[in-house]
């Protein structure tokens, strides 16, 4: 019940309540422009919650991520590309059904979706994550260290592209986390003598320029893309047959959301797509599938925002990032000085509930949004790129220098633009290095720590089960891409 | 489609070094090596102020990692060649340019005009040829933003021709 009343509390709060609005509101500008997204959004707003308590910091972040999770939609919708990565399986049925002159159905569909899986997850975020947390409290070095590389491992499965390249990506990531002094020894590690470099190098140049500016060099590649879009009279709620079509997808996608968010580095990309599938697997017409079908949006985007709830389950209980936008979260956690894990449970209950409950009226507020904005949304999609982006990068470029002043972590975030623009071109995702480098020091720390205590005996890790369950669990996610493409050459 | 074909057909016929996945592949081992031969360089920690491993063990081995993994997507790539990528059209090297101007702009002149200088060339080559756009991108908003990090974050910027004027 105190739970409960936490929970509440952000909607008597007028200041929470602002954030919330304005959080909402900038994250379905972002989910609608392509390119940009929640977690790139996230990264260039994450300089300007420096000035907010940290309460209304992370829920300025949060609802930025459910909101720009649905507004992917709008575009994948009415222009037939994706908003954001995750809204890749809603192009597949929303277009189309959007080309047959029922663009309000298809966007009345997403909506609703959309808002229960939302909903859906938070209500598993709140009973799941103190249970985590609880179970974190037997962890002691070897465990975390063992989690940390069963995180690091899961990102070998991330989406579509090579689990080796992936794998490349988080320990680029985790060694650019070795930049600086070693946090245990004070020894100097790729300084080269530069004294900026000393104290590392921080998460958001590196996240900016991965992000926003290797997006803006990989717009410059495609200038001659033309856009057309699907004219949209109103968004229409769904129709009793609709509902009586949809509601079991409905509500097995944000079952598989809420459960694929959950797993450490998998997000609302690998959901929305198995949501898609499972929900063309069920389905009584699955030869619609493609064509227009209502199921196929259901089924997608229930599943991509219930992996919005399910990413912050092991990011708050646990400290590992549960997606590439609850990376960003996690990095606006550490930088306000808040440790996720389960001391912050303990401690800090009405900071947590105060999540949960700004998460849920996120959702609703989106709900209302998209339903009586979604035209003017659409709009947006218009603004030309060439007005754009020089735009984000003045915005990127102070952002990146308000936190520390520094003229090189400027330069640090271009660096990693051009890194991060050839990365995506030659097949390596970005979000493993971000990863990486939020859990470099968790790996490193805890690897050095248990070394201590087992006296330099590498061996002892296999004789703590909880370590070893998650070796077990590891060993499992590098083997599962290679069974998955297997299938896939099966079923082909 | 023949273009296509014979394009495809051009790449195989390359010698591996001008192919994507050698450079890549090769670019990504030197420099690991570079950085790998940097950790020998690395103060040696007292064993009694070690805590577990020397500060040098664990770079190394993501390091050789890296390389391991990299020796793999290589010999992948010699049965299975990667996508061949489109060429990089022009709009890419003159953003990149960009972004080297406003490096230079901002140590030497000014950090605000190098944002006003990045804009209107982004914006220009990008297609835009409207003055009052250009005007908007490359003064009116990166006036906003300024005004906003000074006023309402508090933030100072670095001084410049431009920010000397306003801070005096």
């Amino acid at each position: 019940m105190d739970n409960l009343l936490l929970m509440l509390a952000p909607l008597f709060s007028s200041k929470l309540m602002l954030v919330l609005f304005f959080g909402t509101l900038f994250g379905l500008i972002l989910g609608v422009l392509p390119g940009l997204g929640p977690t790139t959004g996230g990264a260039l707003i994450l300089p300007f919650t420096m000035t907010l308590d940290p309460l209304s910091a992370i829920v300025l972040l949060t609802s930025i991520y459910c909101a720009g999770t649905y507004g992917g939609a709008i575009t994948a919708i009415l222009i037939n590309t994706p908003g954001t990565p995750a809204a890749a399986a809603t192009c597949l049925d929303g277009y189309p059904l959007a080309q047959k002159g029922e663009a309000g159905r298809a966007l009345g569909m997403a909506t609703v979706s959309s808002t229960v899986g939302g909903i859906f997850s938070v209500i598993i975020l709140v009973f799941f994550a103190p249970l985590l947390a609880k179970l974190a409290y037997e962890f002691g070095q070897p465990e975390y260290f063992a989690l940390a590389i069963f995180g690091l491992t899961m990102l070998a499965s991330i989406g579509d592209g090579s689990p080796i390249k992936n794998l490349i990506a988080g320990a680029f990531g985790i060694l650019i986390s070795t930049i600086g002094k070693d946090f245990m020894t004070s020894i100097d590690r790729f300084t080269y003598g530069i004294n900026e470099l000393s104290e590392g190098i921080g998460f958001i140049p590196v996240v900016v320029g991965l992000f926003a500016i290797s997006e803006m060099l990989t717009q410059s590649t495609l200038l001659n893309q033309v856009f057309k879009r699907v004219a949209l009279k109103a968004v229409k709620l769904p129709s009793l047959n609709d509902y009586k079509l949809t509601w079991k997808t409905i509500l097995r996608s944000s079952g598989i959301g809420s459960f694929i968010g959950v797993l450490p580095a998998e997000g609302g990309t690998v959901a929305s797509l198995i949501g898609y599938s499972e929900a063309k697997r069920f389905s009584k017409k699955p030869e619609d599938f493609g064509k227009g079908s209502i199921e196929g949006i259901a089924g997608a985007e229930a599943a991509n925002n219930a992996a919005t709830g399910g990413a912050m389950v092991p990011t708050l209980a646990l400290g590992i990032p549960g997606s590439a936008t609850t990376a960003v979260i996690l990095t606006g956690l550490i930088i306000h000085g808040v440790r996720p894990g389960p001391d912050l449970f303990r401690e800090q209950p009405e900071f947590l509930y105060g999540i949960f409950g700004a998460m849920l009226i996120a959702n609703v507020l989106f709900f209302i949004f998209g339903f009586f904005g979604a035209k003017i949304f659409a709009r947006i999609t218009l603004v030309p790129n060439k007005i754009l982006w020089p735009m984000i990068f003045a915005v990127s470029v102070c952002g990146t220098y308000s936190l520390s002043q520094s003229i090189i972590d400027v330069w640090i975030m271009l660096l990693f633009g051009v890194i991060g623009f050839f990365m995506r071109r030659y097949g390596f995702s970005v979000v493993p290095v971000i990863i990486g480098l939020i859990l470099g020091e968790l790996v490193e720390g805890t690897l050095r720590q248990s070394l201590v205590i087992f006296d330099g005996n590498w061996l002892m890790f296999l004789a703590r089960p909880i370590a070893l369950t998650f070796f077990i669990l590891s060993l499992i996610a590098l083997a599962f891409p290679l069974l998955r493409s297997k299938k896939r050459k099966k079923i082909l | 489609m023949n273009n296509v074909q014979n394009k495809k057909r051009a790449n195989k016929s390359l010698p591996f070094f001008f192919k994507d996945e050698f450079k890549v592949s090769f670019i990504i081992i030197f420099i690991s090596t570079i950085l790998l031969i940097t950790t020998f360089t690395f103060d040696i920690v007292p064993p009694i102020l070690n805590r577990g491993i020397q500060p040098a063990t664990f770079p190394k081995g993501l390091l050789i990692l890296i390389i391991g993994l990299t020796l793999i997507i290589y010999y992948l790539s010699i049965k299975k060649p990667w996508k061949v990528e489109k060429k990089l059209p022009k709009t890419f090297f003159l953003t990149l340019l960009s972004f080297l101007i406003f490096v230079i702009v901002s140590k030497t002149l000014d950090f605000f005009l190098a944002i006003s200088l990045l804009s209107v060339f982004v914006s220009y080559y990008w297609g835009e040829r409207r003055i009052l756009y250009l005007i908007l991108v490359s003064v009116i908003f990166p006036i906003i933003v300024f005004i906003f990090f000074e006023t309402i974050l508090g933030l100072r910027f670095p001084p410049g021709i431009i920010t000397n004027i306003y801070y005096n």
